[in-house]
């Protein structure tokens, strides 16, 4: 039996304000008019910041909650605060987009914000156990959220997908998990990483160590989409509601990847060749499969589904680089990535129009100077998912290749790099629509409403920023790059 | 205030026009007169600074000129080095020189969009001198990668019927090389702990840090690979006529006067000094790539239908003399080199500026859509001429005094060379005269030619600003030779140096250090 201590809680402080605020959305939405609906939202944005508030708290006493379950290091610090700041910007871009689709519920925040948990103790747990819970509570609630346009067939087929093929993959997950404990007799990451660390006898990685490895990434796997895992991606990321895509490709996606890295870098670190075969070998299959599919598409949404295919895989060259390379690079990555995708799917939220009729690439022709601030703003962010220097996008990549050239792994950056080569010309092709192409964009052509104007510059700013001066940003992330305490 | 600008003259030279482009942006889309002189007042200024630098340029002072330093990034340690040689120097000049005219170039014939074409027209004159001035890798990589951008936009929006299809064309070429190089500087730095050019080539040249054979071998080609999309060398030169024919006339003379030009300095910036051992085992092949590149460039130009194209085309020839003499490691074929961008880039320039300004009157570049032209427009005809002339290496134009050198340097190395690069010279004159000929000598053949109006003020004031250059670069070379003297001493004497490899290079490495 463990006994609760205060610092115990502390250290779980901004996951018990946003479940806290969560429940109470849901405990105030019957009482509300439904013209008030958006108070809701303020309120869960209110209750991130207050969760943003807590991370700082929570930073003064830092280590292992829990009989060591959860850890507030800075890893997981890092994590909490990119995954409050994509929740934050999803809830100011879905305000006026639920008004606009006639789904202004207000479940939506508190699954925003329970997905938000998930994610918080994906990142925070170092137990098995825990991150297969934080896994679950993500899970679910964004299962809800991909299928949250009721009527429309796209969500539900999306919603449904995604549930049965991510049960699929958890149950892969818990199977792992299961193997390992039958192995070592433990569920502790900092336990099994000494027990498989093997000091003397024989090597803890049999054959059985191997396959709950393999079934441990499969799970992970899919939760990042890399090929072959990959296939639920464009349907959901297509039919689900634009913000809550912009939200499920950046926020899971970065969760998922904390626990590759305490996995495979941090408790794993031990298993050498295999794992890291693994990663490389997925790494080159989701870089070109997902930019070579992007080629051919026509939707916008599905275009950036397989973009953010492709930049898992970008993420993976990093982790192929290894703990003391890689690690950096990829949480420096994570919320470069985030920034840009947030942003690119809040504006095609709004852009699309009303049920999202206009989410072609074609659609966008000559909104270059029908509504230039928009479009530059869409060509910017087109530039960094490119990795065009002076942009973000472009230093992410850099520190990755870096990494990956530093670790000797010559022949994947060039893949890497010719790779995003490739992806230069689906990003340019929206380029090409928006100036290049005479005619009346399709794309709605009602101003941005302010709270997606503050989304959209938070998210341009912070590509220029990291773009021009990523020194400050680097240092902050190079404190956080250590897998496991 | 004064003093800042005396000691950033550089970062003055080379952001200015991004300042303006900035200013351009905040200004009203339909004041397209105030946005016209608003980009023809900074080029103009860029200009002034240009000649300023040039001016101020000490030809003796071995190294880098006007060096700026300023921290930027910590980890990895990257800096903000800039400063110039004779190399940059004339490069930096080529740029600001062709900078206005693109714009008086441009003055009636854009009319779609004019608020976004002289905005990314200044942009991309702060990439392209951008690129000429970095001493950091990392600094120079950005540059090069970030021009991209407003060309793509110049060739993308405003070039003619497949516009698109150049404008993908041109980046996605570029970039494959450049993305290699990019894994040759991450490869560079992780070896050397730095991006700094300067520390990179002094570590290189006193070896203590040695590179093996194959890694050189690797690294120069990543590099090299990048150069010669650039210049673009035969047989990576696919991309060119269609982003020049398909590009707007400012487009064409920027892509031909200074972009191709970035291939050429990149080799002479880092092909050579840091992998001089590489350059020498390739620089055979490299020297038939450029021979191939002078005749097959000639002999296509001579065929082509479209004039537009066939300037193009003369672009790979030309090009192909610069390289040649690059790689011919004597002190007369890279100076005739580095001559021979600038020659390239004003003469060329004026060609894609005088078939533009006949585009204009006429909307066909097809050759045979002319003829007896001479007649109707007889100033533009004798403009046409003179720069004619001068692109063929007639003596006394500047484009004799590089070819000229380039043949005697390739000579010392393999009389054949000299042979095969002279037979280019004399396509040179056919294609150009036998063009020539059918636009401007004989009967007026079609009506419409009959009553064009020849050249305005405007354009007579780009053409006299170009034939006065030309005439002054060919009758007295010598204060832009004398600049280049050192920096290339330099080069050669880092390539032979590296002559008997690496043996030497560590018998040499004690003494540096007692030193």
């Amino acid at each position: 039996m463990i006994s609760v201590q205060a610092s115990d809680l502390i250290r779980i402080l901004p996951e018990a304000i946003l479940a806290g605020f969560a429940i109470l959305v849901m405990v105030f939405e019957p009482f509300l008019p439904a013209g008030r609906r958006s108070l809701l939202g303020w309120f869960s944005l209110f209750g991130v910041i207050a969760a943003g508030a807590a991370t700082v708290r929570t930073s003064f006493s830092p280590g292992l909650a829990f009989g060591g379950s959860v850890a507030a290091d800075r890893f997981s610090l890092y994590f909490i605060c990119l995954f409050l700041l994509v929740a934050a910007l999803t809830l100011l871009g879905s305000f006026n987009y639920l008004e606009r689709d006639n789904i202004h519920h207000g479940e939506f925040y508190a699954l925003i914000l329970m997905a938000t948990v998930g994610m918080c103790f994906m990142a925070a747990s170092t137990e098995l156990m825990m991150i297969f819970l934080g896994l679950e509570i993500s899970s679910l609630a964004t299962y809800i959220l991909a299928g949250f346009k009721r009527h429309d067939a796209l969500a539900n087929e999306a919603s449904l997908k995604y549930f049965l093929l991510g049960s699929f993959a958890t149950a892969f997950f818990l199977y792992g998990i299961a193997f390992f404990y039958g192995l070592t007799g433990t569920t502790n990451l900092m336990a099994l990483r000494e027990r498989l660390g093997g000091s003397g006898g024989p090597s803890p990685w049999s054959t059985f160590a191997w396959v709950a490895l393999i079934l441990m990434f499969v799970g992970i796997a899919f939760k990042v989409s890399t090929v072959p895992f990959h296939i639920w991606t464009p349907d959901v990321y297509q039919g689900a509601p634009a913000p809550v895509t912009a939200f499920l490709s950046t926020g899971p996606k970065a969760a998922a990847f904390a626990i590759m890295l305490r996995l495979f870098l941090g408790a794993f670190s031990s298993a050498g060749s295999i794992a890291f075969w693994l990663i490389w070998v997925s790494a080159v299959l989701t870089m070109c499969l997902g930019n070579l599919a992007a080629l051919w598409q026509t939707n916008i949404k599905r275009l950036l589904a397989y973009s953010a295919i492709a930049h898992a895989g970008y993420v993976l060259v990093g982790i192929a680089a290894g703990p003391k390379e890689g690690t950096v690079p990829v949480l420096f990555y994570l919320a470069i990535y985030a920034l840009m995708n947030v942003g690119a799917f809040i504006l095609v939220a709004h852009l699309s129009g009303t049920g999202e009729r206009w989410t072609l690439i074609e659609d966008f022709a000559g909104l270059g100077y029908e509504r230039p601030g928009v479009a530059a703003c869409l060509t910017v962010l087109m530039l960094s998912l490119g990795g065009f220097p002076t942009t973000a996008g472009f230093f992410g990549k850099f520190f990755l290749f870096r990494a990956a050239v530093h670790a000797n792994l010559i022949g994947l950056t060039i893949i890497a790099v010719l790779m995003s080569v490739v992806s230069v010309y689906y990003y340019f092709r929206l380029v090409v629509v928006m100036y290049m192409r005479e005619g009346r964009p399709e794309a709605s052509s009602s101003p941005l409403p302010w709270t997606v104007r503050v989304a959209l510059a938070v998210s341009v700013v912070g590509i220029f920023y990291l773009g021009l001066y990523p020194g400050d940003f680097l240092f902050l992330t190079s404190l956080a790059g250590v897998p496991l305490p | 205030m004064i003093a800042w600008f005396a000691t950033h003259t550089l970062t003055l030279v080379t952001f200015l026009p991004l300042a303006g482009a900035v200013a351009i942006a905040f200004l009203r889309r339909d004041a397209e007169a105030r946005i016209r002189w608003l980009a023809l007042i900074v080029s103009l200024a860029v200009f002034l600074l240009a000649l300023k630098i040039f001016l101020g340029f000490s030809a003796d002072q071995p190294g880098m000129q006007f060096v700026e330093h300023h921290p930027w990034i910590s980890t990895p340690p990257i800096s903000y080095h800039v400063g110039i040689d004779g190399l940059s120097l004339l490069l930096i000049l080529l740029t600001a020189f062709l900078t206005p005219l693109a714009v008086l170039a441009s003055w009636t014939s854009i009319t779609r969009h004019v608020k976004e074409f002289f905005l990314f027209l200044l942009a991309l004159e702060t990439g392209m001198i951008g690129v000429f001035i970095s001493l950091n890798l990392f600094l120079f990589f950005i540059f090069w990668e970030a021009m991209l951008i407003p060309m793509y936009f110049l060739i993308g929006v405003w070039g003619h019927e497949r516009r698109v299809y150049a404008a993908i064309k041109f980046i996605l070429y570029t970039m494959v090389g450049s993305a290699l190089m990019l894994v040759g500087i991450l490869y560079l730095y992780n070896l050397t702990g730095t991006f700094d050019l300067e520390i990179i080539s002094r570590q290189l040249a006193s070896g203590v840090q040695i590179l093996s054979g194959s890694a050189q071998t690797w690294l120069f080609l990543a590099f090299f690979l990048a150069f010669a999309i650039k210049v673009p060398m035969f047989p990576f030169h696919t991309w060119l006529p269609d982003a020049h024919v398909e590009a707007p006339t400012a487009g064409s003379v920027i892509l031909a006067g200074v972009l191709l030009k970035m291939g050429t300095y990149g080799m002479l910036r880092f092909c050579l000094p840091l992998f001089p051992e590489a350059s020498r085992a390739f620089a055979p092949f490299i020297c038939i790539f450029a021979i191939i590149g002078i005749l097959y460039g000639s002999l296509v130009a001579m065929v082509q239908p479209d004039m537009k194209k066939l300037v193009a085309y003369s672009s790979v020839a030309h090009l192909g003399f610069v390289v040649l003499g690059i790689f011919t490691f004597t002190v007369s074929g890279i100076e005739g080199a580095i001559y021979q961008m600038c020659n390239h880039g004003v003469s060329t320039g004026a060609l894609f500026i005088l078939v533009g300004m006949l585009y204009d009157r006429r909307h066909t570049r097809l050759i045979r859509d002319f003829g007896g032209l001479a007649t109707t427009l007889p100033v533009y005809s004798a403009f046409f001429m003179i720069v004619a002339l001068s692109s063929l290496g007639l003596p006394m134009l500047n484009g004799f005094v590089g070819e000229f050198l380039i043949i005697v340097g390739a000579f010392h190395v393999r009389p054949v060379y000299a042979v095969l690069a002279a037979v280019g010279v004399v396509l040179a004159a056919v294609y150009l005269l036998w063009m020539y000929q059918r636009v401007f000598f004989g009967e007026v053949t079609d009506e419409k030619n009959r009553n064009l109006p020849d050249l305005s003020g405007r354009e007579k004031l780009i053409l006299v600003a170009i034939v006065l250059v030309i005439l002054g670069m060919g009758v007295y070379p010598q204060p832009f030779l004398r600049r280049l003297d050192s920096g290339v001493a330099q080069v050669i004497h880092r390539i032979e140096r590296g002559e008997p490899s690496f043996a030497q290079l560590k018998a040499a490495q004690p003494r540096e250090g007692t030193r």
